[in-house]
């Protein structure tokens, strides 16, 4: 069979080693990571409209953490109770909308997918201002109503897009489904008008809400927003090699064997279900899911079992940056976080297209 | 031994019938050249043996429904290249090569990872991709990339090749090389290779068999001798094949003429 070889010049073929390269995430990776994520966490519990002293900070959330006595200060309700639960929510946020809009983009092989192209983000917000504009609560769970309303929404939507997309086309090709994803967003953006216009009351909380904010996050908002993203992280990293076909082509994924709709079918579900979780806490984040995959894939490369282990990261760090921001930027003014991450997303969504376009022609 | 069962496919997108009622078989040895003028449903077989389109009629593997099998079992056996490939993202080389080994490691934690290696590295030598193994897919030209999916079919070690115009965007050094490869990984027992072929000279010189298409309908079938006559393919391409294919060879034989003349 070597005589056969195509090689036109049959010079220097690489060692095997250079092929046998790791293709996960190494361990050195994943303390670089974890590490630059904790510095941040770290900055933006210190930074805020009270910028507290480093010692101080550490001081307080380490009484804490082995549960010694706190000083009388007013720096202890500022970490523990306002900061420390805010910035977790909005680390696990952001690692949660990443993954999934990582995810979406493998699996569409769309770089402008994001779980708002599904349709399901929209579909969540819908649940959730219905929730807050009738006064839809579950007794005894203080944001039950949102929560519960958001997901079922989310579950809701994507039975919608998917069964719409089925009659459509049997194969559920990507393209029916990001097509009937927008139209679907807009069809919900709609009915929220419309729900807005008629609640007038809770316009305010209603407009707060769906621009995104994690303002009054609580730890048990970052329990729920960790089991979610935890389970369905799971199920969503677990389909790493599987992405990388999609993101090839869903043609090649098939022909190397991919059970192609069972394995589409579960990770829009893992998708959607973490999407319903954040939205209900976070509200409508945009441009997070859709951005920062383009930035983390520039620094560890398009292969999703690397990609997706760096947006964990990568997303908690930008969004616990955007959302510094919208503290600090008007201070004492607090901007929606949505705000933030839509106007540092679109101009870094241009750059990065550009640049890509450029590389490529 | 039949490797590949073909009975009564037939494919619809609506009221337009792509494929008629079309049924071949193939054999361990048999190199099956489908052939036909554009718009016949070539493409549309490799598609519904690869479970890409809706189909009636049944298509068997070692005398059980295709259907029946599960994905990386069925990926295992039959190989499938595309006509076309687009990649989106900037994947190596090396990557998209290994990806070809997904059916015999489906789960996490199963598989060979020798073997896997053993078989990335020897089709990529195969197909003389090995420098490019850590370059982007994005900077490929069109005819590096079709050998580089062409590695990922060697990778993934089938039974049975499925090309769809195996050397579409190749240059005639590839294509002669692409053809001969196949040729010699065809003489291993128990394999076969079923390829769409528009350069017919190239579909006689290497078909065992033949299936001549034509507005989705079988015009013949055989053996190479018994289809690639003037009548079947006068018919199917609504034109006088032969003088066409005499008349471009014809340039080439007298310019070489006139040069041996002038020596």
């Amino acid at each position: 069979m070597r005589r056969n070889r195509m090689d036109k010049q049959g010079d220097a073929i690489a060692s095997p080693s250079a092929i046998r390269r790791t293709e996960g995430f190494s361990a050195r990776e994943i303390v670089l990571f974890s590490l630059a994520t904790a510095a941040v966490v770290f900055l933006c519990v210190c930074v805020g409209s009270v910028n507290l002293p480093p010692g101080e900070t550490l001081r307080v959330v380490w009484n804490a953490v082995w549960g010694l006595e706190q000083p009388e200060a007013m720096s202890v309700p500022i970490v523990l109770s306002v900061r420390l639960p805010r910035v977790i929510c909005v680390a696990l946020s952001g690692a949660a909308l990443s993954v999934c809009g990582g995810a979406m983009q493998g699996l569409l092989k769309n770089p402008l997918a994001d779980g708002s192209t599904l349709g399901v983000s929209s579909g969540a917000s819908l649940g959730a201002v219905i929730a807050i504009a009738f006064g839809v609560t579950l007794p005894g769970v203080p944001f039950a109503g949102t929560v519960v309303m958001a997901m079922a929404f989310a579950f809701l939507s994507l039975l919608i897009i998917l069964s719409l997309a089925y009659k459509i086309d049997y194969s559920l090709s990507t393209n029916t489904i990001i097509l009937i994803g927008v139209i679907y967003s807009m069809f919900v953006s709609s009915i929220l008008s419309l729900i807005i216009t008629f609640a007038s009351d809770h316009v305010k909380s209603i407009t707060f809400w769906t621009m995104g904010s994690l303002l009054g996050a609580s730890y048990q908002n970052a329990l729920l927003l960790l089991a979610a993203l935890v389970i369905c992280g799971a199920i969503i990293l677990r389909y790493a090699r599987e992405l990388n076909a999609f993101a090839i082509s869903e043609d090649n994924a098939r022909h190397i064997g991919v059970p192609v709709r069972r394995v589409k079918l579960v990770l829009l579900i893992a998708v959607s279900a973490l999407i319903g979780v954040c939205v209900s806490i976070g509200g409508t984040i945009g441009f997070v899911g859709l951005v920062t995959p383009h930035m983390v894939r520039m620094i560890v490369g398009p292969n999703h079992q690397r990609l997706l282990p760096a947006l964990m990261f990568g997303g908690a760090i930008f969004l616990m940056l955007a959302d510094l921001v919208a503290r600090i930027l008007l201070n004492p003014l607090e901007l929606p976080i949505g705000v933030v991450t839509s106007f540092i997303g679109a101009i870094l969504f241009v750059v990065i297209f550009y640049r890509s376009r450029r590389a490529r022609t | 031994m039949t490797l590949l069962d073909v009975t009564n496919l037939t494919v619809r997108y609506g009221a337009l019938t792509i494929l008629d009622d079309v049924s071949f078989s193939l054999n361990g040895g048999q190199w099956l050249m489908i052939v036909g003028p554009n718009g016949a449903g070539k493409s549309t077989i490799v598609n519904a043996v690869s479970q890409g389109v809706p189909y009636s009629g049944e298509i068997r593997y070692l005398d059980r429904d295709v259907k029946c099998y599960r994905s990386h079992e069925l990926a295992r056996n039959i190989g499938i290249l595309s006509q076309s490939h687009f990649v989106g993202y900037a994947f190596t080389v090396g990557s998209v090569v290994r990806l070809g080994r997904y059916a015999y490691a489906p789960g996490v934690f199963s598989g060979n990872r020798a073997e896997d290696e053993r078989m990335v590295e020897q089709a990529l030598e195969l197909t003389g991709m090995t420098r490019f193994v850590d370059q982007s897919v994005l900077t490929l030209s069109g005819g590096e990339l079709q050998r580089t999916f062409l590695a990922q079919l060697f990778a993934q070690d089938p039974r049975v090749l499925i090309l769809d115009e195996p050397t579409n965007h190749l240059d005639l050094v590839y294509q002669k090389q692409t053809f001969e490869l196949i040729q010699s990984w065809l003489k291993t027992p128990g394999r076969a290779v079923v390829s769409v072929v528009h350069d017919l000279s190239l579909a006689r010189a290497f078909g065992t068999h033949a299936l001549l298409l034509d507005k989705g309908k079988t015009v013949s079938k055989g053996t190479a001798d018994e289809v690639f006559t003037p009548e079947h393919l006068d018919k199917a391409y609504e034109m006088d094949v032969s003088d066409w294919m005499l008349k471009m060879l014809g340039q080439w034989t007298a310019r070489r003429d006139e040069t041996a003349e002038s020596r």
